[in-house]
This record gives structure tokens, sequence and C-alpha cells, in this order.
């Protein structure tokens, strides 16, 4: 079990990770080391701003997104994040930076106050890309440890992997954690709305219409046969875990679908404990589910 | 002899007149060396303002003129063609722009005119440098080549093989006919497509004065107008064309089917075949890829039951040349691939069709004998036909493809009438500008469509409550409503845009010719010279210089046919002089001018140890003038002598 | 709340709207606008919009962006982006909606019914303040602002959440905090904006 090399990169896990969604880092950081995956938290990293700041305040929004990638051009990696929403906003501000003269001017001079200085040399990409690309078929098959038994998962990828820039996969069915899923002993099921939205933040705000959203996604796993819906996203995952009792109660449904991060589900195969990959605290109980579908084979 | 130059200053109207003094410049003209007369006129380029230029040459004995005016692309020509008739070699004729290059970029007065005085005095110090040159004639090979046996094509060689030319017809395909042969009707007359073609097809096929080459390419062509060669590969039909009759019983006997390219892959045709019934030639062709001879060495059932002896599997391709004068490029059109378009479903949702697979289902020869029938067997009940796909988006095509309004209407008519199904056709314009077309809409607003103006985003077979379950929704805006409506059908047809050929580029390279920002080749002039191409004598038409329909393909092909035919009547051509001249005893044979020369027109020779110009097809590009180290190639009316006299007035 | 260095509230909320439209990185591509529909049917949540994202579009053509800005259709904008990759005239609708919503803001347009505002503002509080937001204070003091009552019937997931260790009630202060102040202070904001292709002087 020999890795070539060790890929290092400046990990932002962002606020969500911090708090309730404190899981996903748990396994995402358990899950890159058995792949020799370094992620080093990004020094003093500040909140990306997401879709709240922007709609606010637009070049200070730039700026906390620069503020970040200057931080990591100084460390001199890539950047690694594990939600699409810091994702898109951190890429946003890297994009619009290169294609705009004004914007980097004004940014640039803002960063200087602070003694940063951004060159535009960062790319930001996600766990799943680099796990993908980078890592490959092989070197994780070789460190699975327990068979999933086919367990049949829903991938839900959300909006903001693949929307705005399509650079990671297609805009409207990507395919890259169906890959990875099948890689790890896995069964990915047809899932057509593996990219519609869950709400996101409306759920707080619009909670009826966000709770119409979630509900269409588990009738659609339920429909097609999925044991578990694997998510990417803190947020996606907040919306399917912990308010699938209010739809329950909204629709007058009983869905009982296990809520599961990729990274969880891969750190089952690999070996590691559910506390350590946080699925102990999770709200939607999965342990019957794994009873049935985890066998050590080595 | 110091020459005698006439300076003519125009004011275009007020074109040129608002922001150049004219009668100044005139009278500064007056005084440069060598200028014998210089007047100011309000349009040269009018009959009055020609003669008056003749008058001078006559009465004054002028050796030069020069007119100040607009772009040698507007009036070179008329002006060339005046004192040529005063007697005065026309290239004595120096045009000096004032227009474009002057008046019309600026607003100040002054500026304008102080600019317009330094133009006129570099042109008349460069005019004392021009060469009477003479226009080189050369003969026009009356025969053509007409690559493409579509609809337009075949218009073409009809045309000109009627008026008693020779015409080479190319076809890719084994037989003729293209896309057309494949549409069951036609809006908006809705006749039935075969029915008006096949005749054609015939025509050409038993045409004295057409050589029908299908099943072959055009891999190269040479030369210049009037004086082409085409090479071209005869593919191995593995058929004699001479000795086959067409009755069928290779095909018959046959043991394989494979997917018929013809029927869209939804119908089925033997490894040797005639794409339909009607093809012309009737001959068919061995599919080398699937039949079981060329793949296992078994087999030739074929050949066993030919009651001519036909077959013949040792048969090789032929490359020939063959001289022609003129081209007619008329390769057709490819249809945008719905599969990109992932949010539709085509290719991931059963019962999601293309208007083309469409038009072989409906069609009484095809693969469910003029049935539209869903991939259980059964017939659709509703139906929804999406406008725009692939078109108008800049994700895909930016450019509308002209026919798809019109023939998603013929389509919600067919389906109509043979479902009896309730047809919902989604659009965001409906455009309906043609003889005839604006009615059919009205018609179709008759046949009780109900027409949702709305771009589908998408086609999804997650049910949303149980009147979708098992069905196809469409979802779109009703924007005359403002509600987002969720439409279940069982068959879902995408009118899908017409694009350049895959092979466009290829064409393109062969002849020489260009392509616009499409893709599609590129017309002289998209109002006035619509079927011409830079490349003289290559004409372009039909669907492969933009996406068309058939009246106007028809039109375009006759268009060719004319051009061509006025060319051939002509019997010679006019060959610019203006093109190089290599001074063999400056040449260094250093070999860079050939590798250069985007016309092929130089060669070295390897005796000598000099770079050789076959002057007619030389364009005149200068590529080779400013390459050449040593200086040894010199660009006619375009010398040196000539150009650092212009810019040394110009800038002093 | 940051204050705006700029005052334009004298001036007419479409005009400022065209100002800044077109300075947004491709935002001149409004212009082009077929009226097609479909970011409209693309939009999980335009059947509960006052006005759907094309009409949005439409609105302002007539010189009524204000009906627009009153209403519930830009808070409920998920940025899910399927407007934006699907527009066959490439027009960026969500970065449009995020125009919308701080011109909204800034010209006081915002009902008490736009809770996506309120929560967006204290959002916004928190990372000035932190550098970073925790949910905890987020999700308290925005049900204290609007529904004090739901924050109730929110209890029992709270409690489920704050068992399992998910409910940290202190938030991070990132060391840069300051630092990000002075910066943002920094910032022009004298109507250039993020593609802007001139100063305003």
């Amino acid at each position: 079990m020999n890795l070539q090399t060790t890929m290092n990169f400046s990990y932002y896990p962002g606020c969500s990770l911090e708090g309730m969604n404190k899981a996903y880092d748990k396994s995402a950081r358990a899950v890159c080391d058995a792949l020799g995956i370094n992620l080093a938290e990004l020094n003093d990293w500040n909140c990306c701003g997401a879709s709240a700041y922007i709609s606010i305040r637009e070049l200070r929004a730039h700026l906390l997104s620069a503020r970040n990638l200057a931080i990591a051009e100084k460390e001199k990696k890539d950047l690694v994040v594990v939600c699409p929403s810091c994702l898109t906003t951190l890429t946003k501000t890297n994009h619009y930076m290169a294609e705009n003269p004004k914007l980097r001017q004004t940014i640039s001079k803002a960063l200087k106050e602070t003694e940063l200085q951004y060159w535009g040399s960062v790319k930001v990409r996600h766990l799943l890309e680099v796990i993908v690309n980078e890592v490959g078929q092989n070197e994780i098959k070789a460190r699975i440890k327990n068979s999933l038994k086919d367990l049949k998962v829903a991938p839900y990828y959300g909006c903001q992997l693949t929307r705005p820039f399509g650079e990671i996969d297609d805009k409207e069915f990507p395919t890259i954690l169906d890959t990875l899923l099948t890689w790890v002993g896995a069964k990915p099921v047809n899932f057509p709305v593996k990219t519609k939205c869950c709400g996101g933040m409306l759920m707080m705000t619009n909670e009826d219409v966000a709770l119409g959203l979630v509900r269409n996604l588990l009738e659609c796993a339920r429909e097609n046969g999925a044991e578990c819906i694997a998510t990417i996203c803190p947020l996606c995952h907040m919306n399917l875990e912990a308010y699938q009792d209010n739809v329950n109660k909204h629709f007058g449904t009983d869905y009982k679908i296990p809520i599961l991060y990729f990274t969880q589900i891969i750190g089952l195969a690999f070996g590691f404990s559910r506390k350590t990959l946080g699925i102990e605290e999770e709200l939607t109980p999965s342990k019957a589910l794994f009873e049935k579908h985890l066998e050590v084979i080595r | 002899m110091t020459e005698k130059i006439g300076v003519y200053v125009c004011h275009c109207g007020t074109n040129i007149g608002r922001t150049v003094d004219c009668k100044s410049v005139a009278e500064y003209a007056r005084g440069l060396p060598n200028v014998v007369v210089a007047r100011d006129y309000q349009y040269t380029c009018s009959d009055p303002g020609q003669e008056m230029i003749k008058n001078d040459i006559r009465e004054l004995g002028l050796t030069r003129v020069v007119v100040a005016s607009c772009s040698p692309l507007m009036h070179e020509p008329t002006f060339r063609r005046t004192v040529a008739s005063a007697g005065l070699n026309p290239f004595l004729f120096q045009m000096a722009n004032i227009r474009e290059q002057c008046s019309w970029i600026t607003e100040d007065r002054g500026l304008g005119t102080e600019r317009a005085k330094e133009i006129v005095a570099g042109a008349v110090t460069r005019v004392n440098f021009n060469e009477p040159l003479e226009v080189k004639k050369v003969p026009v090979n009356p025969d053509v080549l007409i690559v493409g046996g579509g609809i337009t094509g075949i218009e073409s060689a009809l045309q000109i093989a009627d008026s008693g030319k020779k015409v080479w017809l190319v076809e890719k395909e084994p037989s003729i006919g293209g896309f057309m042969s494949r549409f069951d009707k036609t809006f908006p007359t809705l006749d039935c497509a075969a029915c008006i073609l096949t005749p054609k097809m015939v025509s050409v096929g038993q045409h004295q004065n057409i050589e029908l080459l299908t099943y072959s390419d055009v891999i190269g062509f040479e030369g210049y107008v009037g004086n082409f060669t085409a090479k071209i590969r005869r593919r191995a039909r593995y058929v004699d064309e001479e000795k086959c009759t067409g009755c069928g019983q290779c095909e018959q006997k046959c043991p394989l089917s494979v997917p018929s390219e013809f029927e869209c892959g939804l119908g089925k045709r033997k490894a040797i075949y005639r794409p339909f019934p009607q093809a012309v030639p009737g001959t068919p062709v061995i599919d080398k890829e699937h039949c079981l001879y060329f793949t296992k060495g078994v087999c030739k059932v074929c050949q066993k039951f030919c009651p001519r002896g036909a077959i013949d599997f040792e048969q090789k391709e032929k490359i020939m040349e063959i001289p022609v004068g003129t081209a007619i490029i008329a390769t057709g059109f490819d249809v945008f691939d719905a599969e990109r378009v992932k949010e539709y479903g085509y290719g991931r949702l059963p019962n999601v069709i293309t208007s083309l697979e469409f038009e072989r289902l409906t069609h009484a020869s095809g693969p469910t004998a003029g049935k539209i029938l869903l991939k259980n067997g059964k017939q659709p009940e509703s139906i929804a036909i999406i406008h725009c796909v692939g078109s108008r988006d800049v994700n895909y095509n930016e450019y509308c493809s002209r026919v798809c309004c019109m023939y998603s209407l013929k389509t919600a008519h067919l389906v109509h009438e043979k479902t009896e199904g309730k047809v919902y056709e989604f659009y965001i314009d409906m455009r309906a500008f043609g003889k005839g077309y604006e009615e059919f809409y009205k018609r179709l607003l008759e046949e009780d469509v109900t027409f949702i103006r709305g771009r589908v985003a998408e086609v999804t077979d997650v049910a949303q409550n149980p009147s979708e379950k098992g069905k196809l929704i469409v979802v779109a805006e009703d924007t005359l409503l403002g509600i987002v409506r969720r439409i279940p059908v069982d068959l879902v047809i995408l009118s899908v845009g017409l694009q350049p050929r895959k092979d466009a580029v290829d064409v393109a390279h062969i002849f020489s010719i260009s392509r616009s920002k499409d893709g599609f080749f590129l017309e002289k002039h998209p109002k006035l010279a619509p079927v011409s191409t830079a490349a003289d004598g290559i004409f372009i038409a039909g669907s492969c210089q933009g996406p068309k329909d058939i009246p106007d393909s028809v039109a375009q092909g006759g268009a060719a046919a004319a051009n061509v035919l006025s060319l051939i009547d002509r019997k010679e051509v006019e060959l610019e002089p203006t093109i190089a001249i290599i001074d063999e005893n400056a040449c260094s044979g250093c070999k860079i001018c050939p590798e250069l020369c985007p016309y092929h027109a130089i060669s070295f020779d390897e005796g000598k140890s000099i770079a050789v110009l076959t002057a007619a097809l030389c364009k005149g590009c200068g590529v080779c003038v400013a390459a050449c180290p040593s200086g040894a190639i010199e660009q006619q009316n375009f010398t040196n002598r000539q150009l650092l006299a212009e810019v040394e007035a110009v800038s002093s | 709340m940051p204050e705006m260095l700029l005052d334009r509230s004298q001036q007419s909320v479409t005009d400022v709207f065209l100002e800044d439209v077109y300075s947004i990185p491709h935002g001149e591509k409004i212009k082009e606008c077929i009226q097609c529909g479909t970011c409209s049917a693309s939009c999980p949540t335009s059947y509960a919009m006052d006005y759907t994202p094309r009409e949005v579009i439409a609105s302002l053509r007539a010189g009524l962006l204000d009906r627009v800005l009153k209403s519930n259709t830009i808070w409920l904008c998920a940025s899910c982006y399927y407007c934006t990759v699907r527009c066959p005239s490439g027009i960026k609708l969500t970065d449009i909606m995020y125009e919308l919503k701080r011109l909204a803001v800034e010209f006081g347009y915002v009902q008490k019914s736009a809770k996506a505002a309120i929560v967006s503002k204290l959002f916004v509080d928190l990372v000035d303040k932190n550098g970073r937001i925790a949910e905890v204070p987020l999700v308290g003091k925005f049900f204290l602002k609007t529904n004090p009552f739901a924050a109730l019937g929110m209890m029992p997931r709270a409690w489920k959440l704050f068992r399992r260790g998910r409910m940290p009630m202190i938030p991070n202060r990132i060391k840069g905090a300051e630092d990000l102040k002075i910066a943002s202070e920094n910032l022009e904001i004298t109507g250039v904006h993020a593609g802007a292709k001139e100063e305003k002087t």
C-alpha cells in the first residue's frame, strides 16, 4: 500500500464545518489521512461570505474571498474545500479578479493595507474531485477493508459543485460521485434529481418552500430504491437530515433515509469507526443499515 | 519625359464634402509636381464625372490619372474602365481613399482636409512610377465540378447540363438525394418529398451531360479560375456499376443486418445495401466494416445469387484527375447533436426523439411503416414539440437555424394526423417568413395544436403527482401567462438546429475557401454575392453556406449555375496582373517563398536553384514579396519604388 | 451594517441598477434577454415568487423595477445557478439577483417579510465582527428578530443537535478580524463595482 507521492494542500473547512457539521470535517480528515492527502488548515482563514454577504455588499464580499486566496498563495499550495458554496464563492472571486483589471486593482489595494497580496496563482478545488482525479481507482481500492455489500446510495451533488462554472463535471448530470461510490463498493442508484436544489438557506427563512424541495429529493431517492443518500455539501446535508422529520410532518410522509457525507461512506469502507467519522452525531439513524451493509474483508 | 497627371477630388455628396474641403484639396493638388489639371466634383463616379476625366485625357494628353474619393474596393474598377475607354492603360490610374480612410473617421474638417491633402500627395507621387500592365486572359474549361448531390447540387447540375455543358457530380454517399430524400413531407405545401425529388434524381442519373460519381470524395483541387484540376477518390463499392441492374437480389439474400444510417439507427439495412429504395444510382454498395466476407472471410452469398455476376470483392478504389473550369460546392449540413443538451434527456430518457428521427418514423417506407410508435410499441396520446434545440443559444449555436419553426409546424400537423393525439408546441418566436408560411401557421392554429410560448427548461421523468407518473414532463414558463407549466406527454420531439458538417473544415481547406464565424462557408458578399466566394471560379450554394429551406436551396443552386454559365460563356477570364514577379538573377535559392505561398504558386527549380512563379496561380497576396530576404520578388503595381514614393510624400 | 460611502438615495433605483449592472462582469448581457422564460422554468422557487425571474427583466424594461424590489421574488433566490447556466443569452441572472438584493437593502425596499434579507444582514454583522460566523448566534438572533415562537418549534431539533455536540455556543474570532475591518474600510465604494470599466468621478 504505497502511495507514490503525498499530496499537499491548504485546507479551507468553512464556517459550517466548525459547528453543526463537524462530522464532515472529521470524516474528511480521516479519509485524507488514509489516502496520503495532506490537509493543512489555512492559517487564520475567514468566512468566505457565501451567498449571504454578497447579497449586501459586493466588493467586501470579494475581499473576503481574496484574503483567503492570498493566504493560500503565501502557503504556496492549492486550496481544497469541502463546501460547494465556499468553492463557488472563492472560485468566483478568483475568476472575476483574473478577468477584470479594475476589480483586481481595487481588491489588491485593500489587501495591501493588511500586508497581503494575491497574484492569481491559487487553484480552488473540491475534495471529491481531488480524490477521484489525483488519487485514482487503484489506490482507493487498495485501502478498502470493509465491503459495503452493494449498499444502494443516491449520490446527491446539489447545485454548486458543478454550477455555475462546470469545471469539475457536467452541470446537469455529473457522474464523479457515482464513480467514486462504485470504487468503494457501493451501488449508486439512478437519481435524476442529483443536482436539484435543496433550498439552501431558504430552510431558515422560507421553510415551507424548502421543505417541498427536500421532499422531492427524498421521494426520488426512495422511488429509485436508495438505502441512503450521499451528500457533499454541509447545507444540503443539514436540510436533508435535520429537517426530514419536518418534511414528514408537513407532507404526511414517513421518510427515514440515512444521510451520509461521501467521506463517511468512504471512511466506513476504509475501516474507520463510526465515532471517528462523526456518524454517531447523525440525526437520521444509520446503525441498522450498516449492520446489514458492512462486512470486514481484510 | 515628365508625366502629365490629372487629379480629381470627389465630394461624394456630403460623404466626403462634409469633413473635407475638396476645393482646397484640388487647389493643393494643382501645385504638386507633374499635375497639369486638378478638379473637384460632386459625384465623380457618375456619367458626367467620368466623361470629364475622359475629356481631360484626350484633350490634355494626360498620362496618369488620380481620383481622390472612396475605397478602391468600391470604384477602382469603375475608374480603371473609364481611363481605359479613353485609351489610357488602366494601371496608370491610382485611387486615393479620402473617404473610408479620411472623411469617415473624423468630425474635424480641418484635420480631414489636411489628411486628404497628404493622401493625395502620396497618390500623385506614386502614380509617376505606375507601369502600364497588361491583363492576361485565360480560356475557361466548360466542364463543371459539382460537389454534393443533394437538392441543391442536383438543381445546379440539371441547369448546367441542360445548357449543353458537361457536369461532374461528386457525392459522398452511395446515392444522391441528400437530406431531402429522408423527409416525409415538406412545408408549407405538405408535398411528399420523395415525389418531387425522385424525378430530378432520375433525370440526373440519366442525363447524358452528367457524370455521376457517387460513393466518391474530392481529395484535391488545384489550379485557377477556368483551369482547375480536381482529384477524386472513387471508393470501392465492390459492385460493378456497369453490370448491376439494381434487381435487389443481393440485398434480399444477405444474412447480415446492421443499423441503418439513413434511418437514424431506428431501422436496419443489410451489409450490401442501397440506402433507400429510390436510390440513384440503383447500384448497391458493400459495407466493408461489417460484411462477413471482409471481416471473417466467409459468406459471399450475394455473389452466388447475383444473376449478372456484378459482385466484385477484388474491386479497388480509383483515383481520377479531372480538368474543370469551375466548381460549385453544395455539400449541405448536419443536424445538431441533441445529446449535448442534457436537460432535454435525449439519449437518457426513452421516447425523446429528434425531428429527423420523427421524419423516419412517419415515412411510409421508414422503420415503422409510417406509424408513430413509442419504445413500447404503443401510439402516443400526447406529444410535445420543442423549438430551438441547439440554436439561438450561446452555449451551443448562437444563430437561428431558420427552418425549424416551419418544420415544427409540419411535424405538429403530421403527428396529429397520424395519432390524433394532443400536440403541444413550445416556441420562443414563430418565424414564418416565406411564401405561404404564415398561412401554414394559421392552418396549424386551426388544427387545435396547443402553442405555448416558452422555451423548455427541461424534460424530466420525475413525477410530482399521480397524473405525471410514467410520462415525460415538459417544464416551461408559459410566458404569455407568467406561469410555469408542467405538461406530461408520451412523446417529445426535439426540433434540432442545422449546423456545418464536421468535414466542412476539410472541404474548405481543399478548395481554399473561408468559413464564417458560425462555421458555414463564407460568401463573397451576404447580399450582393451570396453564392460566390473569394476564390474566383468556386461557388457555394445551399445549406453549406447557411441554414435554409428547400426553396432557397434550389434558388441558390440555380444562382450558382447562372454564375458558372456566365463564366463559361465568356470563354475567357481576365487575370489580375498585380501579381508577384521573381527576378531570377537576384534569387539566392533560399527556398523560403515556396513554403509560404498559400496558393502553391511558387515551385523550386533544383537545376537552376531558383524559385519559379506560376503566374496564373498567383493571387497577389504579397507574402513572398515581404518574405524574400534578397528582395528578389516584387509585386506588380506595388513595387518598392511606388510604395516608398507614396510613403515619402505622405510623411513629408 | 457597514456604511455606504456614496449616497445614491436621490437617484431613481432603475438608473442606479442600470449603472451597476453594466459593471457586473458580463452584466451587459441583460440587454440581450429574449424573454424566453427558461430562467423561470428552471427556478426551483419561482412558483412561490410574486414575479418570475423573466418578469424581473421585463419589469426593468418597463420601468417597474420598484414593484420587483418590494416583492418576495429576489429573496426567494436560492443561488442554484440553473438560470445562469441555461440562459441562451448568457445572462448571469444569479449575479443580477445579488445586485437586486443589494439595491433593495440600499434603497430601503425590504419588507419585514423578506426574512432572507434579515438573515443576510445578521450574517454580515457576524463576519464583520469575528471574521467567521457561528450558527447559534446567527440562528438565535434571526428567530428572535422574526419569530420568537418559531424558535420554540426548533427546540427539539436544537436539543438533539446539542446532545450530539453539534451546537458550539461560542463563536470563533479570527486573529485577522481587525485587519479585515481595516481592509474593508479601504475599499473604494464610489460607484466602482466589481466589473466597472471606468472610475466614476
